[in-house]
């Protein structure tokens, strides 16, 4: 084990980045997430690694489209309005089968919005973003250590699929600061030379593409992605059950408002109220099953938000009716104060 | 009998896919030849981006990359940066360089990225259907300005990528060449060969600009399109060095 440290989301992420393997990082500018890029600068390529500010997110993407195409294990990072920029970067790389870490800290929007927290993204994260049928496996870290846990883990499921992986945190994740140990990476190896570019010495050549004209191919191409899709659903899914089991309200959160529903989750337990708290730690794929799995016994759900309310559709596809869903929202970069959830509960409760 | 000239075994077995006259077919023999006689089809990663070029998926038997249309400089980028030596071939369109992918070419080239890129200028979008481009001619009629480009009316100048590109410090070498006539042809070769040998010797980024017929979309035969090519665009798009191993070549047509 490694000693505790104390840092902040942000250059966690980028350390743990590099720690896993990562040797190519591409990135510009924006707030609040400029800590990944400045790490990287320093950090990186002191390492041997190669670390480039790039022109644009859009040029970003590709160059880690391009690092990808070789084997090597790359990263981007921005926040939302860069994030928007990079959607048909990350379409091409499910396309064309590449792995690569995306690093999502969120601000409010739409627009340019602000440099505040938010989650106004999920849309985006989990229902495509860019253009096509295609998933990707979205974190959403609640702690430092956990965005530096997921970050190293994000590289081995990136490489394990040959799929892009993002990671959805927002302001506060990034910004703040925690102790933290590093994990040690999980060494696992992976073998790419039957799909990489570069180095051929003799062997057939390799074509690393999304375009087919020929009737047919495209299908298949995405019946072949769906089987792999699937195959991440069953596999990755990652979910925290809190003080669910005799709950009668349990909370639906990630990331930043899961930190602040568990909270209110402490405090209420206290004065004898029972909630608990389900936290999807992957929001794709999503806990459905879980929140499935409650909605027989517990009749409230309140889902908390920093959005109008994106992440509640899937929780009401996951409760089908079995049980009322109560919302919490703050948009724009707002972050939910305890004790407005907290007056809202007790109202629920007294329902 | 001496054999002078065979297939060039990059260039799969299969008739060339390209339209009769479109100097597409011409370019990449030359590009091929030239990686051949350097010894680097094993070191090559090509990139065929988004237009005519993404005939080379299924033409060309060497490692290939199909980045986002304009997004090519940038892909190739990350390559050369993960694999330093490697030979990375750059084979952009008119649109592809110069209308969506400005920014990423301009950057790439000013970083001195190690790359070589190969700059098709045939004043129209082929792929798509005979568009506008960056570089149509003023007067050139394409589906998107049907009675003509024309600067006054908001449709923009014929952008010369060379003269743009040969102030950055990162280019070591520019040039313009064509492939309407024999001589041009071999002096395309050349120049060709200058931007790998370059990239082999680590001497920054090189961009060729090859002036290439398209004769379906300009609804001309192949002769009258290297008539075209001969009387309307090398007028406009002079041809020779405009940089040479870092230095601007001084010319008296601008
Ligand atoms: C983002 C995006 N916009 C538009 C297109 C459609 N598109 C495909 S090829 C092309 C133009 C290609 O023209 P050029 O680069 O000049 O190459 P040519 O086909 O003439 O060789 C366009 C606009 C696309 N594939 N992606």
């Amino acid at each position: 084990m490694g000693e505790k440290q104390l840092m902040k989301g942000n250059e966690a992420i980028a350390e743990a980045a590099i720690r896993a393997g990562m040797t190519c990082y591409f990135g510009y500018p924006i707030t609040p997430q400029n800590e990944i890029p400045a790490y990287m600068a320093k950090h990186l390529t002191i390492r041997g690694g190669t670390f480039i500010q790039a022109e644009s997110e859009i040029a970003a993407i590709n160059m880690v489209y391009g690092a990808a195409c070789t084997g090597a294990r790359a990263m981007t990072s921005s926040s939302s309005p860069g994030i928007s920029l990079k959607q048909e970067g990350i379409s091409y790389l499910v396309g064309a089968r590449l792995p690569a870490v995306i690093v999502n800290i969120a601000r409010g929007g739409p627009g340019l919005g602000n440099i505040a927290p938010s989650q106004a993204d999920y849309f985006q994260a989990v229902k495509g973003g860019g253009h096509g049928d295609y998933h990707m496996v979205v974190y959403t870290p609640e702690t430092v250590q956990e965005a530096a846990d997921l970050t190293m883990k994000a590289f081995d499921v990136a490489d394990e699929y040959r799929n892009p992986v993002l990671i959805l945190g927002d302001a506060i994740l990034g910004q703040m600061m925690e102790p933290l140990v590093f994990k040690e990476p999980s060494g696992k190896k992976f073998d790419k030379s039957s799909w990489t570019l570069g180095n051929r010495k003799g062997r057939k050549s390799h074509l690393i593409n999304s375009l087919s004209l020929t009737e047919g191919v495209v299908e298949q191409w995405n019946w072949e992605l769906k089987k792999k899709f699937d195959l991440m659903a069953e596999r990755e899914l990652m979910v925290e059950e809190y003080m669910v089991e005799d709950a009668d309200v349990i909370f639906v959160a990630y990331g930043t408002t899961a930190r602040i529903c568990r909270s209110v989750v402490h405090q209420t337990r206290k004065q004898g109220m029972k909630t608990g708290l389900i936290r999807p730690i992957t929001v794709w794929p999503f806990p459905t099953e879980t929140i499935a799995g409650h909605a027989e016994k517990t009749k409230h759900f309140f889902v908390v938000e920093m959005s109008l309310g994106q992440m509640i559709e899937d929780v009401r596809l996951a409760i089908l009716g079995n049980a009322k869903i109560h919302f919490h929202g703050r948009p724009g970069g707002g972050i939910p104060a305890e004790a407005d959830i907290l007056k809202q509960l007790k109202a629920i409760l007294q329902s | 009998m001496k054999k002078v000239y065979e297939r060039n075994n990059i260039a799969f077995d299969m008739p060339s896919p390209y339209c009769p006259g479109c100097g597409h077919g011409v370019i990449h023999r030359l590009v091929i030849d030239a990686i051949k006689e350097a010894g680097q089809e094993d070191n090559t990663i090509f990139m065929a981006p988004v237009g005519c070029s993404i005939l080379a998926y299924t033409y060309l038997d060497l490692d290939i990359c199909q980045p986002a249309h304009g997004r090519t400089p940038a892909a190739a980028t990350g390559i050369k940066r993960a694999l330093p030596d490697s030979l990375v071939v750059l084979y952009q369109g008119d649109g592809d360089l110069a209308a969506i992918g400005t920014a990423e070419i301009i950057h790439a080239a000013n970083r001195g990225e190690n790359i070589t890129a190969i700059f098709v200028n045939n004043a129209i979008y082929g792929m798509t259907g005979g568009q506008m481009a960056p570089t149509t001619l003023k007067g050139q009629k394409a589906t998107t300005c049907p009675f003509g480009r024309s600067p006054e009316d908001g449709q923009g100048y014929p952008i010369r990528v060379c003269e743009l590109l040969q102030s950055l410090g990162g280019v070591t070498y520019a040039a313009r060449t064509s492939v309407h006539t024999a001589p041009n042809v071999l002096k395309t070769k050349k120049a060709i060969q200058t931007g790998i040998e370059n990239q082999m010797e680590k001497k920054g980024f090189s961009i060729i600009e090859i002036l290439s017929a398209c004769p379906v979309n300009w609804g001309l035969s192949p002769q009258k399109s290297n008539e075209f090519i001969a009387n309307e665009m090398i007028g406009y798009f002079p041809l020779g060095d405009f940089k040479k191993d870092g230095k601007i070549i001084q010319r008296s047509d601008h």
